[in-house]
């Protein structure tokens, strides 16, 4: 049984000064297992964040349905954890504080709760900040508690929407090895989008690549590299190989959007 | 002097200081110069000699403080009923479209002009004088916190949502925390333009305060405690205005760290 089922889903906004309705998303349906690490790469403008958010509930999908667990997602919901790429954390509310959030809205005892911080906050290597407001963060910490945040909920699936994007290189590498490493040792569902090839192929068990928009699934590749995945693993000839074949399918869809073709072709 | 360049914090308070040092030297030398009637003018030595004797024989000091207790009552009771219903007006968007218009339009009817009215309804009393402050802080108020509070952060709202708040949660434990530094600022916007009002409330139809004083000089033709006057009023103004400042830094220390 698919744990999170996406059935027809599709987007069109309403034209602009009754223009005609602009098409987001074509008709999408994809079936995600337990456990899986789903990355959804497409070029900017795809609708890979739309649909991540019609997933979410935040955004009403045009027609279709998504089902969590058979049931129908109408809003959105515990159950559903999200990290957004730009930084969310609540301002006003310490490290530990924006991690136990979600306990808090639940109405969960104290104690409970605190043990179950505590816990995420050395799962994400926070040790020493937990009274730290967010300003007082870098941008990987501050991405590292969000994760937190959304982790503590429990959820039955995790969405990440491109939650590395903001951060440069070398935190992003360290990043993703961590949010790795948690998923290794603490199955969870994942849907994770980005635009990154690399990081597509590096976290993700199966990786949907998706046209330019309005957006539809151009392939759907498993990545069957072993775990517990090493950032040497970035270099292998398996990889490489993986990384050539999707550099390809994005990089035809990218020109699409951009409208343009190489100059020799 | 190049553009946006920071300027040193010793030489931003010299700088500061010197303004008013010129602005006096130039009021003595036009009074004390002969260069004005004094009738029209005092010096400045004459306005303190007669601050002092204010002060001292005339127990203005009473006066003064009458003059606070207005402004923060007047205050107060604005900022009571208004925080809240700003807050309501830029969370639920039909209590906005409800009260807007209406709102707006009041914003812009001129406090002062409420005077003879309210003096009708209320009497000469402080219970007309902390209206006349109401009247023009409330719909102020009300407007500035409603925008403030429509324009909060919705990924914020959108997060809390994904870890599982209900509206009335959006509302207690986002909105209202995420705007409370903003809406602290706003109120000490206003505390500002309370002052003016209680001043105007006090020019007419009464028999206290600091604003009675200003009036009363006028008829005997005491500028020197005019100008002092308006310079207490001044001080008091900055003085709570730095300790606004310094009580929303304290209440807030996450807005700014």
């Amino acid at each position: 049984m698919s744990k999170l089922l996406i059935e027809g889903v599709s987007r069109a906004f309403a034209g602009v000064r009754g223009g005609l309705p602009v098409k987001a998303l074509m008709p999408i349906d994809l079936a995600v297992a337990a456990n899986d690490f789903i990355t959804i790469l497409g070029p900017s403008g795809c609708g890979k964040s739309t649909l991540l958010r019609i997933v979410a509930g935040l955004e009403a999908p045009s027609e279709g349905r998504v089902l969590l667990d058979d049931k129908a997602v109408a809003r959105p919901g515990p159950d559903r954890g999200m990290v957004f790429q730009s930084y969310t954390l609540f301002p006003w509310l310490t490290v530990t504080e924006n991690i136990a959030f979600g306990l808090r809205e639940r109405g969960m005892a104290p104690k409970e709760r605190d043990d179950i911080v505590a816990s995420y906050v050395d799962l994400v290597g926070l040790r020493g900040f937990e009274n730290h407001w967010p300003k007082q963060l870098s941008g990987g910490m501050q991405q590292r508690t969000a994760i937190a945040r959304a982790l503590a909920n429990d959820p039955e699936i995790l969405l990440l929407d491109e939650p590395f994007g903001a951060l440069d290189n070398q935190t992003r590498g360290l990043m993703q090895e961590l949010l790795l490493g948690i998923w290794e040792r603490r199955k969870k569902t994942v849907l994770f989008v980005t635009h990154d090839i690399e990081e597509a192929i590096f976290m993700a068990s199966r990786v949907i690549v998706m046209t330019a928009r309005p957006g539809s699934i151009k392939s759907d590749v498993a990545i069957d590299l072993p775990h517990p995945r090493h950032y040497t693993l970035k270099t292998s000839p398996e990889f490489s190989a993986l990384k050539a074949r999707l550099t390809e399918d994005i990089r035809i869809e990218a020109m699409r959007t951009a409208q343009t073709r190489p100059a020799a072709a | 002097m190049r553009p946006l360049h920071p300027v040193s914090p010793g030489l931003r308070i010299a700088l500061g200081i010197s303004f008013f040092v010129l602005f006096i030297a130039f009021w003595a030398w036009i009074t004390l110069g002969g260069h004005v009637n004094r009738i029209f003018l005092a010096d400045p030595l004459s306005m303190l000699r007669d601050g002092w004797r204010l002060l001292v024989e005339d127990r203005f000091w009473l006066d003064i403080l009458i003059t606070i207790w207005r402004v923060f009552g007047g205050f107060v009771l604005a900022s009571v009923v208004a925080v809240p219903i700003g807050i309501a007006m830029g969370a639920w968007k039909p209590v906005e479209a409800f009260l807007e218009p209406f709102v707006s339009f009041a914003r812009y009817l001129p406090a002062s002009a409420f005077i003879p009215l309210l003096i009708l309804w209320a009497g000469i009393g402080e219970l007309e004088k902390l209206l006349v402050i109401f009247v023009g802080s409330v719909f102020q108020i009300i407007l500035i916190v409603a925008v403030k509070v429509g324009s909060t952060r919705r990924d914020l709202v959108e997060a809390a949502y994904t870890l599982g708040s209900t509206s009335n949660g959006i509302v207690k434990r986002v909105i209202m925390p995420a705007n409370a530094p903003e809406i602290a600022e706003t109120l000490r916007l206003v505390l500002g333009w309370a002052w003016t009002y209680v001043i105007v409330a006090e020019l007419i139809g009464s028999s206290s305060g600091i604003g009675y004083m200003i009036i009363n000089s006028q008829s005997r033709l005491a500028t020197g405690q005019i100008i002092f006057g308006i310079i207490v009023i001044g001080l008091i103004g900055l003085l709570s205005d730095f300790a606004f400042k310094a009580f929303n830094r304290w209440l807030f220390p996450w807005s700014l760290a």
